[in-house]
């Protein structure tokens, strides 16, 4: 495999971990994931690099791609255009080959749970030659109301708080919400009534069905101390075991980085509105301030691509610009 | 600069510390003209400062939200204060007309926790 500049690349076809790069953080590039599934193996290629691949490596039974943190209505001085900078991710996607049968977008569409801040990304979002979207929310998008706003926009297909699965092609995809009824000093929460739902949703499954479980939160402690993990991620992964192929997105930290777990493979996108920083990097997860110049080369859009037959998942990201 | 010149600064810097400190201190619990002491909270950083206020019973708390994210200040039982959405420079206040300790926390960022006491 090849490691590019600001690329992380794991190989862990022998032991299952990189044990150098077993937990990596790559900065900034990378918003989302273009990804190709062939028979149940994710493969993920930066959309930077799609003009170096060969049209094969393009080619599965299904092929989506996942933006995130798209901040709509944010203007402060680290991005002053988030609608710029999600509307050139969009471009990359549409730069594709082969249009990704759809969008994933795991949350943080809106900075305040607007209903013009949705509506904005939504008409951004139409000009994706993929229609389909499948949203989960971030806390950005609850906030003030407990998600009525989002439920009533992106609710009709899901349970509870906004939880929901759909089959693609032999994938299993789950959508899961980890950003209500936070509780004071704690991380992202799942909360009873969806675990349950979980545990039933993936019972009558094979083992052999691939699973791609989305959320915004990462379902891993990243930095506990900035809030990065869901406290019952363990419970909702213990239901996953069984399965020999998973791959689980997430959001909210803005930047990508990556872990492999025996079976389960973690993957942060980047945001397309702004870059927060490395954990524990800085004093506070707050926005960071770039050059303009630079602002572009640090959101992107990140390729995934599933394979049969391998071990491995590869996720490399791509930057915008 | 020199070492003794350093160490200086560093004394100089140390002492006009001491000083914001008092004077901030005195102005977190002031008593306003008609007696009703009023305090500040500000959130900056991801942070509730100072993250433990006491007051007296009646005392508004006003939150001012200096950060360029939104937070919330909520109170842990999610029921005796909650305020909106504080985008930037947004505030909320608040009247504590009981005696207790009253802990609170952002919705959004649970991890940003404080609490004010009021005697």
């Amino acid at each position: 495999m090849t490691r590019g500049k600001g690329e992380i690349v794991f190989d862990h076809n022998h032991d299952g971990v990189d044990r150098r790069g077993f937990l990596k953080c790559m900065a900034w590039a990378g918003t989302g994931a273009f990804c190709v599934m062939k028979g149940g193996v994710l493969n993920s290629y930066s959309l930077s690099r799609i003009a170096d691949l060969a049209p094969a490596q393009m080619k599965g039974e299904l092929s989506f791609a996942q933006i995130s943190d798209s901040h709509m209505g944010f203007n402060k001085p680290a991005n002053t255009d988030v609608a710029g900078t999600l509307k050139a991710a969009v471009d990359k996607i549409n730069a594709l080959p082969t249009a990704p049968e759809f969008l994933l977008h795991t949350g943080d569409i809106s900075h305040l749970a607007k209903p013009e801040e949705f509506d904005n990304v939504e008409q951004i979002l139409r000009s994706a030659k993929s229609k389909d979207v499948f949203y989960v929310p971030g806390e950005h998008d609850v906030i003030g109301d407990d998600g009525k706003g989002y439920l009533e926009r992106y609710g009709k297909r899901s349970k509870g708080s906004g939880w929901y699965s759909f089959d693609k092609k032999g994938v299993h995809f789950v959508g899961l919400v980890n950003v209500m009824n936070l509780k004071a000093g704690g991380l992202g929460s799942l909360g009873t009534d969806q675990l349950e739902w979980l545990e039933d949703d993936v019972k009558p499954l094979s083992a052999s069905t691939p699973i791609v479980v989305f959320a915004h939160i990462p379902l891993w402690s990243v930095y506990p101390e900035w809030g990065w993990g869901t406290e019952d991620s363990a419970q909702a992964l213990g239901y996953l075991k069984k399965f020999g192929s998973v791959t689980v997105l997430n959001g909210h930290i803005h930047q990508t980085m990556q872990k492999v777990e025996g079976n389960v493979t973690f993957h942060t996108a980047a945001s397309t509105a702004f870059p927060q920083p490395e954990p524990g990097k800085a004093e506070s997860p707050g926005p960071m301030k770039v050059p303009a110049e630079q602002l572009r080369s640090l959101l992107g859009i990140t390729d995934v691509n599933v394979e049969q037959g391998k071990e491995a998942l590869a996720i490399v990201d791509s930057k915008l610009g | 600069m020199n070492l003794k010149h350093r160490y200086l600064a560093t004394v100089v810097l140390l002492a006009a510390g001491g000083t914001a400190m008092t004077s901030a201190t005195s102005l977190f619990s002031r008593r306003g003209p008609g007696g009703d002491a009023k305090s500040e909270v500000k959130i900056d950083n991801f942070t509730f400062a100072p993250g433990e206020i006491t007051v007296a019973k009646g005392t508004t708390v006003n939150w001012v939200n200096r950060d360029d994210i939104p937070h919330t200040v909520v109170s842990d039982d999610k029921t005796t204060f909650k305020s909106k959405p504080l985008d930037t420079d947004d505030k909320f206040s608040y009247t504590f007309s009981k005696e207790g300790t009253y802990t609170y926390f952002c919705s959004i960022h649970p991890k940003m926790t404080a609490k004010v006491v009021v005697k």
